[in-house]
């Protein structure tokens, strides 16, 4: 019998949250932090003084940013990645400085932490030739091959085979490094992470890819645009899978650290849903509606960088004005980094064809 | 020089290269243990063994992805399509990757991977299996396209495509891997991209005419010296570079042009070698340039209307009759 004809046809899912009784609809749910203490986990005070400097220095640089951008000084897509910094800084902390690292667009916080300088990162957005990428890529397209940060990617999805060829070609050259390929939740419903998962696992790559839950692929919350559990895509590629708490950068170095040697040992694939929150809007503008005030808040109150700040000031391993020493410090480098980007020149109208072929004097059609 | 089948001057060239430098591998569908879906990397396996030689899933997007990865980290892939038409899959990759990677960074990536297959129709396949593709990756900045004709030329160039450090789209034709031909058989032959070749002189009129279509023309050029037109035929071999001196200086003698191509007439080939000639030797010109391309329309199964849609001689010597005015 001919199903019954409805009123009403619905196909995506609708519905911001869901305020039933006063309960706070969450875009990710978080797993339970690592307990390790840091000497447990092997790394030093002086790597938790490092990782502070960093996050904060990720945290501040995009703050800047964001009020340059307001201020007019440069154009295109800004994507902030506050509240995310624990899942880069774990991670890096956690490989080796050889291993290949490749993202999306969200990219600055990556680039901060694989060596792009403050001053680099800001004039890249400002479009200046001082900028990482000499200016050509904005926002989007940081890169630093030299210390293996293979860049910002924009095309959602796009460059999860290429963090399995980077892999291929680690494995080709038996150099023992490894590639993790960081995407968001919204590139899950790529085909091209079904591809490569596949590839991956059938010709032993070794590389880790990595999804950072942040709830939200651009406006719409991850229960509207996938369906079951994120991680357990990994099932149906017989690859091995994580949840990890990305609120936490313990709990990201842990998970990371056991990972990547296990990765590196056993030449196989890895894949690891790392679950965070980012603060602000998709892109500058964004107007947020598809999530409450309240679920931001809660957030922002597990935020990774006061996180890390309570640990140090608990174990005293350092006092408040070690902590104000360190943020004084960062927030100089950025102020530095402001005006470094604002005074350095934009490249020459020459630099517009250089960098598209490898030879020197290239073909271009006219 | 050695008489070798089209596929065997292209298998040649990669094993040259292979044998030559260790980075460069092969990847593809059916390119190992089957040895080849046309036969073009037959005894590569053999030769080279698993690492270098390797099948892939049939998953265009992720192995071209896979491909420019490996590029971006030091290999030198050369990445087979059954046929460009299935590499549609995997424009994400080389139009918005592999051609941009390496400008969007300030030149931190280098790319030197080479895109190859057999591409436009190979009889009666349906529309999706018979599209010409050059033109489309020539519009592309970043990327060099190569649609060859002739054994000798697929052999030299497709050596020089390896080599290249940037993005290279080499194509061939189903219908041409059994063409014989002269190959030069001079150690290490390589033939520059960007270099057209006269490959009939005449003096009456210009035909441009690449891939499949070359042979369409040199038919058309042999019935039309029993009528007594001498045809000057130029096979540009590297779509882009393009070699325009070489097309305007054959203008300058015979002061008509006929342009063949396999791909639909908007904005493809034919469209911008006419616009080309326009600007470079509108003085010399006594005649409209013409074209020959393929209609507006989706390739047909049925032998009748597949027969009608594809360019052939009869209308290569109406193009010519009509810059002649011969008709």
């Amino acid at each position: 019998m001919a199903k019954k004809k409805t009123d009403e046809v619905r196909f995506a899912p609708t519905g911001i949250g869901d305020e039933k009784d006063g309960a706070i609809q969450k875009g990710v749910d978080l797993p339970a932090p690592t307990r390790k203490k840091h000497k447990s986990l092997g790394l030093s005070e002086d790597d938790l003084k490092d990782m502070y400097e960093q996050m904060f220095l990720q945290r501040r640089f995009e703050e800047r940013a964001m009020q340059q951008y307001q201020k007019g000084k440069f154009g295109g897509f800004l994507h902030l990645y506050i509240g995310q910094e624990a899942v880069s800084t774990g991670t890096v902390y956690a490989l080796n400085d050889d291993d290949d690292i490749i993202t999306a667009y969200r990219d600055h916080g990556w680039g901060l932490c694989r060596g792009i300088t403050p001053n680099e990162g800001m004039a890249e957005l400002f479009g200046k030739k001082t900028g990482c990428s000499k200016g050509k890529g904005g926002s989007m397209h940081f890169a630093k091959t030299e210390n293996h940060f293979w860049g910002g990617y924009g095309i959602v999805g796009g460059h999860i085979p290429i963090g399995g060829g980077l892999a291929f070609a680690n494995k080709y050259n038996q150099n023992n490094r490894i590639s993790a390929t960081f995407f968001g939740d919204g590139a899950v419903d790529q085909g091209s992470l079904h591809e490569t998962l596949n590839i991956a696992k059938l010709w032993g790559l070794p590389a880790i890819f990595v999804v950072e839950n942040n709830g939200y692929s651009m406006g719409t919350a991850a229960k509207r645009h996938t369906v079951a559990e994120i991680v357990d895509r990994a099932k149906g590629y017989d690859i091995k899978s994580k949840v990890v708490n990305g609120m936490d950068v313990f709990s990201v170095f842990e998970a990371m650290k056991e990972i990547a040697e296990w990765v590196r040992e056993n030449s196989e694939p890895y894949f690891v849903e790392i679950r965070t929150y980012r603060y602000r809007g998709h892109s500058m503008s964004d107007p947020q509606k598809y999530r409450t005030k309240e679920e931001l808040k809660e957030y922002q109150e597990n935020d990774p960088i006061e996180r890390l700040k309570s640990y140090l000031l608990d174990e005293g391993i350092l006092d408040e004005d070690g902590i104000e020493e360190i943020e004084e410090k960062v927030e100089q480098e950025v102020l530095d980094a402001v005006e470094f980007a604002d005074e350095s020149d934009f490249p020459d109208e020459e630099a517009l064809y250089d960098d598209m072929f490898a030879e020197d004097e290239p073909y271009f059609h006219n | 020089m050695a008489e070798l089948q089209f596929r065997e001057a292209i298998k040649a060239a990669i094993d040259e290269e292979m044998d030559r430098e260790e980075k460069v591998f092969i990847m593809g569908e059916e390119v190992a243990e089957y040895d080849g879906a046309y036969k073009s990397t037959e005894g590569l396996l053999k030769k080279y063994g698993f690492k270098r030689v390797i099948d892939t899933p049939i998953s265009e997007l992720g192995f071209s992805g896979i491909g420019v990865g490996a590029a971006m980290n030091g290999l030198r892939p050369i990445v087979e399509f059954m046929t460009f038409n299935f590499a549609v899959l995997a424009l994400d990759q080389i139009i918005n990757h592999a051609s941009k990677a390496g400008y969007m960074t300030g030149g931190q990536i280098s790319m030197p991977i080479v895109f190859r297959g057999p591409n436009a129709s190979a009889g009666q396949l349906g529309a999706t299996h018979s599209v010409a593709y050059d033109s489309m990756y020539a519009h592309f900045p970043g990327l060099k396209v190569i649609y060859t004709s002739e054994p000798d030329d697929a052999k030299g160039l497709l050596k020089s495509a390896i080599r290249d450090d940037n993005p290279v789209i080499f194509m061939e034709s189903e219908q041409m891997y059994g063409m014989k031909g002269e190959v030069s058989d001079e150690d290490d032959y390589i033939i520059p991209i960007g270099k057209g070749k006269i490959k009939r002189e005449g003096s009456d009129v210009t035909v441009v005419a690449h891939g499949k279509m070359y042979h369409v023309a040199k038919q058309a050029a042999a019935q039309l010296e029993k009528d007594g037109v001498e045809v000057e035929l130029i096979d540009p071999r590297t779509v882009k570079p393009l070699d325009l001196p070489l097309i305007v200086e054959s203008i300058k003698k015979t002061n008509r042009c006929v342009v063949v191509d396999e791909a639909h007439p908007f904005g493809g080939f034919a469209s911008e070698v006419g616009f080309l000639i326009q600007r470079e030797a509108f003085d010399y010109l006594d005649a409209p340039v013409q074209r020959v391309t393929l209609p507006d329309v989706n390739a047909p199964f049925s032998k009748p209307l597949f027969d009608a849609w594809l360019p052939d001689a009869k209308q290569v010597i109406d193009a010519v009759n009509q810059v002649t005015y011969r008709n």
